[in-house]
């Protein structure tokens, strides 16, 4: 299978690793990975701050960039959440029925990590080897949006050497919610600061999720406060074998 | 209604982040509510199916809402009651008013309605010499704090039961020998709500639900005073919003299911009381429904917020909402608080004047999933933050920078040159191999997280390397 990557203008940017990762771990499956140099951004903080008509160019640029494509997978349950919910909205707000018709036919190809492999190609054991106390916080996107439901917790699950631990209140919000965590600081803080108590609570070492922005949210406060806890993505600790360290 | 705007939500909240008292009760009674809710739900295997049925209901009563209210008007004018119509909150308020005064009471006592909270009833009344006495325990301990409702289901959450002790001894227990034990409490209110049951000539309530075919008037309530309220005196007036109407006595099948479970947690309803019109020799003798539209024609008129008007106002999507269980409900500024008010206030005030609620959520989509009446809430949200920044001015420096980042991104060439650039523009911001501080509208991010900085090789850089080794 051919899978071209969608790996996000976030991830391309400041966190390469999940890329590389997620790269790593697609070929090691023996699938055949291709990167579309022409790809930027999925419009979500233009489309979810309120600057709809504005993430319409984007929308299109990504149709443009992914028509072709067998599978497109992502490592992010939001960026892929933005595709598969909004997408629809914003082609009918450009009143291009032509685009309309393309998202429609782009979006069932459209996966984030998990689902892909769990769902779509059945896989939960990817022979990953990762012996450390890790625990796991379910992006809402992932949960409520694109409802991946288990899959991330079945690949953590058959990953060797790993010490899984629940995460308390796991499914409740972390507080990034893209630009409000700027926008309401204070409730940002105040919800990640609960977040940071469940996961130091657990006792793990690494926190592990679908989406970098949470992580990057969650991670920043964990590090401003030297908790000694590190945030991983899935990617990474799918990607990482007993020969191999991702 | 004034022109004013509301608070804004960022201040509003961080005030009330502060109080660690309110988070405490706050924390404590939304995760009760939530667990019960969640243990009452999961036990049906329809619930899915009520919820689509509760939805369906709704969307054809907003669809025919017309003839549903002309129908609601013949069937109560029937059954011996008076209907009036309000187009605002000022009409209302005057119709009641004269009433009242038509009645020659200057006392009335009031049950359930969050919608005279809304047009602010209790003031418009004190003008003209009536006292409103609220009979709904919680309602009750807030008039007499001189606050509001924090809640839609329960408006003193926000205070705990010594708070409620000290208010209780100021107010109507006055000399007497008082415990925080909430039975102790209750029995003081019982006392004091007693006596106004049993001398009140005039009430005033909401209503849950409107059956256009029979002109059947629902209001459910967990203390009973509600019962008392609209059984005692005899004249009682109810005030709806239009969009209340349910098209069949048969609906209750439904709706009595989806409310209890989803605001209090129980499966029934402890006192759920219907009534049509007047009855001779039982009950009010005289029967008055205020149908009030102060926006929701509106509201109505938008495809996308039209679904707002489903609400129950069961409050599930406070319990559940991580931005209302750590704010409350007054940093919203208006009787309806939590995701359903962050969509509601802004559609029935107007945009300008509500701007920053329908930002005041991390789009989550907990409030959704829990929703008995499937209004996609997120769904609204980012509709209604579309007509913010349609509203904005074009050189807000976020309308600026959004515009030029959409430019940026709508370009891979200008997209790469601005990776290499905000690389080298990083420098200035980059100590001991992190960032810590940002300026100006970023600075929100470092008050408390720190920021790796933008890594030297992107992963395009990484995969163009990596093609070029493979090629060689």
């Amino acid at each position: 299978m051919r899978v071209t990557l969608f790996i996000t203008c976030f991830n391309d940017t400041l966190f390469p690793n999940v890329g590389i990762a997620t790269t790593r771990l697609l070929e090691r499956l023996g699938l055949t990975v291709e990167f579309p140099e022409a790809q930027t951004c999925c419009g979500q903080m233009h489309f979810n701050t309120g600057y709809q008509r504005e993430s319409i160019p984007l929308v299109r640029h990504f149709v443009e960039v992914f028509r072709n494509a067998e599978v497109v997978v992502a490592p992010s349950a939001s960026c892929v959440g933005m595709v598969r919910d909004l997408y629809p909205k914003a082609a009918a707000l450009s009143g291009d029925t032509a685009l309309v018709e393309a998202v429609e036919q782009l979006i069932p190809r459209v996966y984030e990590l998990s689902e892909f492999l769990v769902k779509h190609l059945g896989v939960s054991d990817v022979g990953a080897y990762y012996p450390h106390r890790v625990t796991y916080h379910p992006t809402c996107h992932s949960l409520r949006v694109l409802h991946v439901g288990d899959a991330p917790l079945q690949l953590l699950r058959a990953v060797k050497g790993i010490d899984l631990v629940e995460l308390p209140n796991a499914r409740e919000c972390c507080g990034f919610g893209g630009t409000f965590a700027i926008k309401n600081a204070d409730t940002s803080l105040a919800m990640l600061s609960d977040k940071m108590r469940c996961v130091l609570d657990t006792g793990a070492e690494v926190l592990c999720a679908a989406d970098t922005s949470c992580l990057m949210h969650i991670g920043g406060g964990l590090h401003r406060q030297r908790a000694g806890v590190t945030t991983v993505h899935l990617a990474e600790i799918l990607a990482n074998t007993e020969s191999e360290v991702a | 209604m004034t022109s004013k705007s509301l608070p804004m939500f960022p201040q509003a909240a961080k005030s009330a982040l502060a109080n660690s008292q309110l988070r405490r009760n706050l924390g404590k009674a939304t995760t009760t509510i939530r667990n019960k809710r969640d243990s009452v739900v999961s036990e049906l295997p329809d619930w899915e199916a009520l919820r689509t049925a509760g939805s369906t209901i709704k969307a054809r009563v907003m669809r025919h809402l017309d003839e549903y209210l002309l129908q609601l008007e013949a069937s109560v004018q029937r059954a011996g009651g008076q209907v009036h119509w309000a187009r605002d909150a000022g009409e209302a308020n005057r119709i009641i008013t004269a009433i009242v005064q038509g009645t020659g009471a200057n006392r009335v006592v009031k049950v359930k309605s969050l919608t005279t909270d809304e047009i602010h009833l209790n003031d418009a009344l004190a003008k003209a010499g009536i006292r409103a006495i609220e009979t709904d325990l919680a309602e009750l301990i807030i008039q007499l704090a001189g606050e509001t409702s924090s809640h839609i289901l329960v408006p003193a959450i926000h205070k705990n039961r010594s708070e409620i002790r000290d208010l209780f001894r100021r107010t109507i227990a006055q000399g007497q020998d008082l415990s925080d034990d909430p039975k102790q409490l209750a029995a003081a209110a019982r006392r004091y709500l007693r006596e106004q049951f049993l001398s009140a000539q005039v009430a005033l309530s909401g209503a849950n639900f409107a059956v256009a075919e029979t002109g059947t008037i629902c209001v459910v309530e967990s203390e009973g005073n509600g019962r008392m309220c609209i059984t005692l005196p005899q004249t009682l007036i109810t005030v709806m919003g239009i969009e209340k109407i349910l098209p069949t006595f048969g609906d209750f099948a439904v709706f009595l299911q989806l409310l209890p479970r989803s605001s209090t947690g129980e499966r029934m309803n402890p006192y759920t009381s219907l009534w049509t019109g007047v009855t001779p020799g039982d009950g009010p003798q005289s029967f008055h429904l205020v149908l009030l539209d102060n926006g929701r024609t509106q509201v109505l008129s938008d495809d996308v917020g039209r679904q707002t008007l489903h609400c129950i106002r069961c409050s599930a999507c406070l319990n559940i909402c991580p931005v209302y269980s750590r704010t409350g409900g007054h940093a919203y500024g208006s009787v309806y608080p939590g995701p359903i008010g962050a969509i509601l206030t802004p559609q029935l005030v107007g945009i300008q004047r509500a701007k920053s609620l329908p930002y005041a959520s991390t789009l989550c989509g907990a409030c959704y999933e829990v929703c008995p009446v499937k209004i996609n809430i997120p769904e609204v949200l980012l509709h209604l933050r579309g007509e913010v920044t349609r509203h904005a001015s074009p050189l807000h420096p976020e309308a600026l920078a959004m515009r030029e980042l959409a430019h940026i991104f709508a370009s891979p060439e200008r997209y790469e040159r601005a990776q290499q650039l905000a690389r080298r523009g990083q420098r200035f911001f980059v100590h001991g191999g992190m960032i810590n501080h940002l300026p100006g509208m970023l600075a929100g991010w470092t008050t408390a997280r720190d920021l790796a900085p933008i890594p030297k090789q992107s992963f395009r850089d990484w995969w163009r390397e990596r093609q070029k080794e493979s090629q060689s």
